[in-house]
């Protein structure tokens, strides 16, 4: 489980981490649209952390964390959407 | 992981998930505010401000083995993400010298690709065993 943190007034948030995609060179930021890489199967999984809330807990996750666990990484639209 | 708050992850897990789930959600309901996260997995619509609905089976060494992504309004086959899980435990644990064919489930028929079963599966594997 990730370091549990303290809530405080502004909405945590987490980025990516690890090493940045080597084909967004500076030129690119200019432009406000990138192109993300696709992701590949059988390539790395983009590392990254987040806040998380688990079980009364408000904690940082980070991906690579998880090596050496399976890992199903879940998105969806919204909390309190009906699907 | 959605664009969401943990505030508002915490909200959702007290007031209505743990009245479908015994305890509530047991694993971390991440927090994706601004959609990074999302943007690099490729599932980010910026144009309606939300995340699809992408699915990932990473494997223990980090490598993304498969993904599904559908459109909000249909959810997604639980137990075929857990299947596909099981499949791709047995293909790690065989070292590949298994593979699972379509259809394949736990304790079913599974293939040991090689030069004797090139052009011979028929014999082994038929269609009826990718519907039941």
């Amino acid at each position: 489980m990730g370091e549990e943190f303290e809530a405080g007034c502004a909405r945590p948030t987490g980025g990516p981490g690890g090493e940045s995609p080597n084909n967004v060179s500076p030129k690119n930021n200019e432009t406000k649209k990138e192109e993300a890489p696709m992701i590949m199967v059988g390539k790395k999984a983009p590392d990254f952390t987040a806040p998380a809330y688990q079980k009364g807990k408000f904690i940082n996750v980070k991906l690579s964390d998880y090596l050496g666990k399976w890992v199903a990484l879940c998105f969806y639209p919204g909390d309190f959407t009906f699907v | 992981m959605s664009i969401d708050s943990v505030f508002v992850h915490k909200m959702w897990d007290d007031h209505e998930l743990s009245k479908m789930v015994k305890s509530g959600v047991p694993f971390p309901m991440m927090s994706d505010v601004g959609g990074k996260v999302g943007t690099i997995y490729g599932i980010y619509d910026d144009d309606a401000g939300v995340e699809t609905r992408g699915r990932f089976i990473i494997d223990p060494d980090g490598v993304v083995q498969g993904y599904e992504v559908i459109t909000p309004p249909v959810g997604r086959n639980v137990n075929e993400a857990i299947r596909q899980i099981q499949a791709f435990q047995l293909v790690r644990n065989s070292k590949g010298t298994e593979a699972t064919p379509s259809g394949w489930q736990p304790g079913k028929l599974t293939l040991n690709p090689g030069p004797d079963l090139v052009g011979n599966v028929w014999k082994v594997w038929k269609t009826d065993m990718a519907f039941d």
